[in-house]
């Protein structure tokens, strides 16, 4: 049972995170809709699926604009995503056992994918572009 | 008027689970839900157990789910639900037998966020704490809970999560919080702050459809969310 009687106000257990992580998702809930649309517009209805090739990313992370776009859109994405997943599973996993490895698996799939995504808008090099033609 | 009542049932002693059972009684559309289930009681069987005290829509005893939304059986009118009806327990807690279920877990998240007023100041002289007009306007609407449990047992996250502490809890918490003569909304804000006090709510609005009482359920909640913000920000 949840209660503890009559006693005094117990301490907020974890309540400042949660607090702000729904604050976060809120905002990134916000952010996400323009960003995702602006996203949207650019590759697949000013640009069409046909045109976006190597060349087209080199160009495009040619600009330190896009760079910092993508990396916001990749971290607003994947842990408003994360944020939604974590509170599921706190709702729908019940054994502890497997809350252990729902969570581990959600933890490490976000750092893994963060990490990967960054490491791609971060690392890319544009001049590679010619190196690659140049092979083919 | 002829009228069918389709109603979940199950007795621990016999059932290994709970099974439909159809009545047909006579009623006029302008009874309520509760005279046909007390007609088939009185005339049909009297092993039906249901909740109901007042009959009359102030003690929230006899909710429960009809045609799918929880109501209270003392307030729906057989015209306003038709001529044949579903009639099953709340969900989310422990059938105890037919449409009764097992509340504790219910009040224990009531008594969690303290329901009474907290002042330790001496009341004045002869006289009750004073209040204007505008300050009793703030938290009127959720003084009007009657704690039926409509609203938590439509809640989806109290189907899943038996930690959550609910909507019913949370007005009640809100019509302490927001009282100018209460002292303990610091108390029962932190215990709110919580993974299973209002962040778990997902803003369904299951909560305010459900409430016979006609309260904003999930607008108080959202209160109570943007005082905690503004007090942490």
């Amino acid at each position: 049972m949840l209660s503890r009687g009559g006693g005094r106000a117990r301490p907020a257990r974890g309540g400042g995170f949660e607090l702000y992580s729904w604050y976060f998702f809120r905002i990134s809930g916000l952010v996400l809709i323009f960003m995702a649309i602006f996203h949207v517009v650019v590759m697949h209805v000013v640009n069409t699926v046909d045109e976006i090739d190597f060349a087209f990313v080199a160009d495009r992370w040619n600009s330190p604009f896009w760079r910092v776009y993508d990396m916001l859109l990749l971290f607003f994405a994947m842990l408003h995503g994360v944020n939604g997943a974590r509170v599921s599973i706190d709702d729908y996993v019940h054994r502890a056992g497997w809350r252990i490895v729902a969570y581990s698996a959600l933890w490490l799939i976000t750092v893994l994918f963060l990490v990967i995504g960054a490491m791609a808008i971060v690392t890319f090099d544009p001049n590679a572009f010619d190196t690659v033609t140049a092979g083919s | 008027m002829q009228v069918n009542l389709k109603i979940l049932r199950y007795n621990p002693e016999i059932d290994s689970k709970a099974h439909f059972e159809t009545y047909t009684v006579e009623a006029e559309p302008t009874d309520r839900v509760l005279d046909a289930l007390n007609e088939v009681k009185w005339t049909r069987d009297g092993t039906l157990t249901y909740r109901r005290s007042c009959a009359h829509g102030v003690c929230g005893s006899d909710a429960m789910r009809i045609n799918g939304r929880n109501a209270l059986a003392c307030k729906l009118l057989i015209q306003d639900v038709g001529d044949s009806m579903t009639i099953e327990p709340l969900m989310g807690f422990r059938v105890i037998k037919d449409l009764v279920i097992d509340m504790d877990q219910f009040w224990e998240n009531y008594k969690k966020i303290k329901p009474f007023l907290i002042n330790d100041d001496q009341a004045p002289a002869g006289r009750e704490r004073l209040q204007s007009q505008e300050e009793r306007e703030v938290f009127d609407d959720t003084t009007k809970c009657i704690m039926c449990a409509a609203c938590t047992t439509a809640c989806p996250i109290t189907w899943t999560n038996d930690k959550w502490v609910g909507p019913a809890a949370i007005v009640a918490a809100h019509r302490f919080i927001y009282d100018s003569r209460d002292q303990g909304q610091d108390e029962r804000l932190n215990i709110l702050n919580d993974r299973s006090g209002v962040w778990r709510c997902r803003t369904v609005f299951n909560c305010t459809d459900a409430c016979p009482r006609d309260i904003k359920v999930t607008r108080a909640i959202e209160q109570v969310k943007r005082t905690m913000l503004y007090d942490n920000m």
